[in-house]
């Protein structure tokens, strides 16, 4: 395969970055240096392997390099001597031992890779920062690749990340993995971000930017990376296996004109089963994980397990709609919210007809949060359509048309109504 | 982008001559690797051609042989597939691969195809002007 070498490099690097961000972060206690340094090691490697190739082992010459400049910063700054030290004996000792440089990686990278993706993750940042930081860091992904991802313009990108590393230094975060009752709330921030990340990725205005799949692709491959770090932690494989089988839709969601298909209507033939297999397989984990915690399922696990009966029957007709209702049943026990009773008015409406789903529709017809949600009279319409009550279900289909200000979603509201 | 690792039979292979531990270390250590990077989607050994069969269609007729078969060459050993953002990537993580032989080896990777729906010209154009911006 001929290889233009700066892309070779580039990904051998890439491939390396976010493990050499987190160890170079425990060494210096702090990001913002950390990701400069890496750069750096990179602006070195792109000289000397030009002419050599990439090394056998690009990791820790890149780990090397990297170590060697933070020692030269530190001199440079004449940080705390204690942290000069540190770094100057670390760095003696692996000149000193033998080159066995693949022990010396291994045995900081998991958590140091972890305290990094907390890090990046942290509350103490909002929503969007935390996004930006941990495609950035974690990803690999460019600003730039970033900024075309969320449709928003580069210089924002990059003041996002700055303003969030700086941030991250001056919050004088403890540098440790959490635990406990901590742990579960900084996991489920991290959990949400990665969730967020897919969900861009997965939003249906997907057949007009073609970084959206790659951000479901990225959000994806980091839930598998959290995995392999915290195996322990259901949720993580809750969420991991939510995404695999959401993923194997993909390619079945949209038309030739990106119109969204609905899930019931989708060719099945196209969905991966590869990815199904693999959130299947998630699916166990999690299981077995809660089984050694003597835990119930979680939000992601029970969201899981919902897409997996939709993944398991091959025909709309065969779905499991008894199973869709008693999952929808643990989510409200989990989390009652309206939205999960009108899903679970849905399923029941699949499973023993639509007028028992009416009856919990109705019920909801004066729940204050559903009073702009588009979705309550679309699912009441369809529920009278069903039922041949054509004229309130058309009315339904209008009501749902004003309410949304999605266009896609109004002009399949009101096809909806034309067709009733 | 989905790539497959095409792990080519030996003699040893075929013989179903177990690998030396060092051999399995390897193996599983790059296995491992594929897998914390989040990039491991599947793979497998296959057994050898011995418990095989083929389906040969020449001229019109349609014939099935049994295993083994003599061209170890052409033969496929095991399989492993990857994920990854871009070629040089998939280039890269293959690069590392360990000698599946005991002295003589050889993978071939391959790109699979994908059932991708964003192939309108507009879409294609606009990817090759970013490769052109990247280089």
């Amino acid at each position: 395969m001929a290889t233009d070498p700066h892309r070779a490099i580039a990904a051998a690097f890439n491939i390396e970055r976010p493990k050499l961000i987190a160890s170079l972060t425990r060494i210096t206690r702090d990001v913002g240096l950390a990701e400069e340094l890496a750069q750096d090691a990179f602006e070195t490697a792109l000289q000397e392997w030009r002419e050599s190739g990439v090394p056998a082992k690009p990791g820790a010459w890149l780990m090397l390099t990297a170590k060697r400049k933070a020692l030269d910063a530190h001199r440079r700054k004449r940080m705390a001597s204690q942290k000069y030290d540190e770094l100057g004996r670390e760095l003696r000792e692996e000149e000193n031992t033998a080159p066995d440089f693949d022990t010396a990686l291994d045995d900081d990278i998991g958590d140091d890779l972890l305290r990094l993706i907390f890090t990046a993750c942290h509350p103490v940042l909002n929503p969007e920062a935390r996004v930006a930081l941990t495609l950035r860091l974690l990803g690999g992904l460019t600003t730039e690749e970033i900024a075309r991802a969320f449709i928003v313009p580069e210089p924002t990108i990059a003041q996002r990340i700055v303003r969030a590393k700086r941030t991250i230094a001056d919050a004088n975060l403890p540098y440790e993995v959490p635990h406990g009752e901590e742990l579960s709330e900084r996991l489920a921030a991290v959990l949400e971000v990665i969730y967020l990340i897919f969900n861009e990725g997965y939003a249906a205005t997907s057949g007009e930017n073609w970084m959206r799949p790659a951000l479901c692709e990225e959000a994806l491959r980091l839930g598998r990376v959290l995995a392999e770090l915290a195996p322990d932690e259901p949720e993580v494989h809750g969420l991991v296996a939510l995404m695999e089988i959401q993923m194997s839709r993909f390619a079945a969601r949209t038309d030739a004109n990106g119109e969204v298909i609905l899930l019931l209507d989708q060719n099945r033939a196209r969905w991966d089963r590869l990815l199904i297999r693999r959130g299947l397989a998630a699916i166990d984990r999690a299981h077995e994980a809660c089984a050694k915690l003597s835990c119930l399922p979680g939000s992601y696990l029970l969201q899981a397990e919902l897409a997996a009966c939709h993944a398991r029957a091959n025909k709309a007709e065969e779905t499991d709609w008894a199973k869709i209702v008693g999952i929808y049943g643990a989510l409200a026990k989990l989390s009652p919210s309206p939205v999960i009773e009108l899903n679970r008015a849905v399923a029941l409406g699949m499973l023993m007809g639509p007028q028992a789903g009416l009856e919990i529709v109705d019920a909801l017809a004066k729940e204050p949060s559903l009073k702009n949600y588009y979705l309550l009279p679309a699912v009441r319409g369809d529920l009278l359509a069903k039922l041949d009550r054509k004229d309130e279900a058309r009315s339904e289909f209008e009501r749902a048309a004003a309410m949304t200000q999605n266009e896609r979603e109004r002009a399949v509201m009101l096809r909806r109504s034309a067709t009733v | 982008m989905r790539f497959m690792i095409i792990v080519k039979a030996t003699k040893d292979s075929e013989a179903a001559k177990p690998g030396t531990d060092e051999m399995f270390k390897a193996m599983a250590d790059y296995h491992e690797e594929l897998q914390k990077a989040g990039v491991l989607m599947d793979g497998s050994g296959l057994k050898p051609s011995s418990f095989g069969w083929r389906f040969t269609w020449k001229d019109g007729k349609k014939t099935q042989t049994d295993g083994p078969f003599a061209e170890t060459k052409e033969l496929v050993a095991g399989f492993t597939l990857i994920q990854c953002k871009t070629r040089e990537e998939a280039f890269e993580w293959t690069k590392r691969f360990p000698n599946p032989g005991f002295d003589a080896g050889e993978i071939e990777v391959r790109e699979l195809y994908s059932l991708d729906d964003f192939d309108s010209p507009q879409v294609e154009r606009f990817r090759k002007m970013e490769m052109k911006s990247q280089s």
